[in-house]
């Protein structure tokens, strides 16, 4: 068979994928780009050009800095605590203990639970008048009197955070977990007839294998943190006082609640350079990775 | 394994109990106020576990009678089995020819990279013009527009998936049938795509579950019974004014059930999918 013939059939058998994609990828992608520049509204007017009057608009508002800083720092605090979790659960769960196999398995468990059920449990124990969380404080007499956790600008986008670590710390853990069972066992035990204490092993050593995944899984989760959208809409919906409204959020009020779709997609395009930016720094990290191996 | 000392064996069981106790807790903590009495909930102090066991509420969200609760949770369930189903049918059906493609034809790898890259971006981005669309073809509120709109997660993911599973498929099994004779579809149908089942199962049941656990589109284009999930149902519970936080906690353990079922099932595939996904990429 000749190579030209083989490429053509690759083509024709990618074409159903490829037709799905722009239709439901590519097109809303540039149409999105289109409205940018327009001052569309979601129902009736098509709107006129506008030129860059949405994105200067956007650049020198408040709300646009403040989500951007709300997003930033809720990724970056989320994702670090999750990196030092898992690390620290998936050394645990290298050792021998009673019960490994059990909690091995149990770690798959806060990841299987659905964004949505994981916000609404967590909305429950953080629940003002009957949550678990204050009965909990109060009955080890840590907190004298019950507080409402997600509906005071202090503390509500602490309390996300938790509730986000909790569910994807676990994945961290598993990831780190099969990298350390990478490591070759003999490696470990010359390095510490050769007198390395715990911290120049796990420095030295371990963490040399578990480099490579654990950039790739730091970034995949940087990326899904800048999206987040989900357990923020159904514990807080931004608030109280836009105290945790983050940029997907700020979409949302911008484009479906004001149904001012031209700044709205002018604002998601922010998202979307942003989050390119990241993917383009998860691009070079594989290429690092397996260059690497 | 390396010899340690007692201090060290009592930490690491100290630790890996606090482990256990910090994942399991709020899970069981969901289930224990789904069987709790609205009295129990509602004590101060809390009851951590109920008086009475109450069980009614399972029975109140599962059986439809007309405009309860139960009628809206059924409908959604039938609803996230329809879209969840429907959109990973489509995005197989799409996804296996080209991942096979792209497997066995190197030189148009990297439009893999470009299908991969999409995976990434931001919901947001395709909303407006998606709203738009589904608006004019008038398929806003509907099963059919909502499974159409989730191929743009589950098309790439599912093409990701398989292609690194038809990669383990050794090329000269199909070179063999071909010098044998065998047509191109007779070499798919009885050779490759039979020794590919297993990983098009996997596929099949990852997709569904983000189909399955998706929230923000079906929050943007459905409204009511016709087509709304059971993410939506629920975060309608959870923001709305029902007072009974167990009814809450009931329908989130049967969401949870079936994702929980099959990871917990499906662990060692799982795991070996996201390893192989950081490493590979």
């Amino acid at each position: 068979m000749s190579s030209s013939w083989i490429n053509t059939r690759a083509w024709l058998l990618m074409l159903p994928l490829l037709i799905v994609m722009v239709a439901v990828i590519g097109w809303p992608l540039i149409d999105t780009v289109r409205l940018s520049f327009t001052d569309a509204k979601l129902v009736g007017t098509s709107g006129n050009f506008v030129g860059f009057d949405n994105y200067l608009k956007m650049l020198s508002n408040s709300g646009f800095q403040r989500a951007f800083l709300t997003t930033t720092w809720f990724a970056v605090i989320s994702v670090t605590a999750e990196m030092v979790v898992g690390v620290a659960a998936a050394l645990l769960l290298n050792q021998q203990f009673y019960g490994r196999t059990v909690l091995r398995a149990l770690m798959i468990l806060p990841w299987a639970l659905p964004t949505v059920v994981n916000a609404t449990l967590w909305r429950l124990i953080y629940n003002p008048e009957y949550g678990a969380l204050n009965a909990a404080l109060t009955q080890i007499g840590l907190l004298d009197a019950y507080r409402s956790w997600l509906g005071e600008p202090g503390t509500a986008l602490a309390a996300l955070i938790l509730a986000d670590t909790w569910k994807n710390f676990p994945l961290v853990a598993l990831i780190a977990l099969a990298a350390l069972q990478a490591v070759p066992r003999d490696i470990t035990s010359a390095a510490m007839v050769d007198g390395a204490g715990a911290w120049s092993r796990f420095r030295f050593v371990i963490l040399p294998y578990l480099a490579g995944p654990l950039m790739v899984a730091l970034v995949l989760r940087t990326i899904e943190a800048f999206k987040v959208f989900d357990i923020i809409w159904v514990m807080t919906r931004g608030g109280p006082a836009n105290s945790t409204r983050t940029l997907s959020i700020l979409v949302y009020q911008e484009a479906f609640s004001f149904q001012r779709a031209g700044s709205g997609a002018s604002l998601a395009l922010m998202v979307t350079l942003m989050v390119t930016v990241l993917a383009a720094i998860y691009a070079t990290v594989i290429r690092k990775t397996a260059g690497a191996n | 394994m390396e010899r340690r000392s007692l201090t060290a064996t009592i930490f690491i069981h100290a630790f890996a109990l606090l482990l256990a106790a910090v994942i399991v807790a709020p899970v069981i903590w969901l289930f224990v106020m789904s069987i709790s009495s609205t009295a129990d909930l509602t004590a101060k102090p809390l009851h951590w576990w109920p008086e009475t066991v109450d069980l009614s509420r399972y029975t109140r969200l599962l059986t439809a009678v007309a405009n309860t609760e139960g009628a809206a949770f059924v409908a959604a369930l039938f609803n996230s089995l329809r879209v969840a189903g429907m959109a990973t049918i489509a995005a197989l059906l799409v996804a296996i020819p080209s991942a096979w493609a792209v497997s066995r034809t190197p030189t148009v790898g990297w439009s893999l990279y470009a299908v991969i890259a999409t995976y990434m971006l931001p919901p947001v981005a395709l909303a407006v013009p998606l709203y738009m669309a589904l608006a004019a073809l008038g398929l806003l509120n509907t099963v059919y527009g909502l499974a159409l709109v989730y191929l743009t997660i589950l098309a790439p993911f599912t093409t990701w998936l398989l292609k690194s599973g038809f990669d383990s498929i050794p090329r000269e099994i199909e070179s063999a049938a071909m010098m044998d004779g065998a047509r191109l579809d007779q070499i798919l149908r009885l050779i490759t795509l039979p020794l590919a089942a297993p990983v098009m199962a996997t596929a099949a049941l990852f997709a569904f579950l983000l189909a399955w656990d998706e929230f923000f589109y079906a929050l943007l284009f459905t409204s009511d019974l016709r087509a709304k999930t059971l993410t939506v149902a629920i975060a309608d519970l959870a923001g709305g004014r029902v007072s009974d936080y167990g009814l809450i906690a009931t329908a989130g353990v049967l969401a949870a059930l079936p994702p929980v079922l099959i990871g917990l099932f499906m662990q060692r595939a799982l795991i070996s999918g996201l390893t192989q996904g950081g490493v590979k990429g």
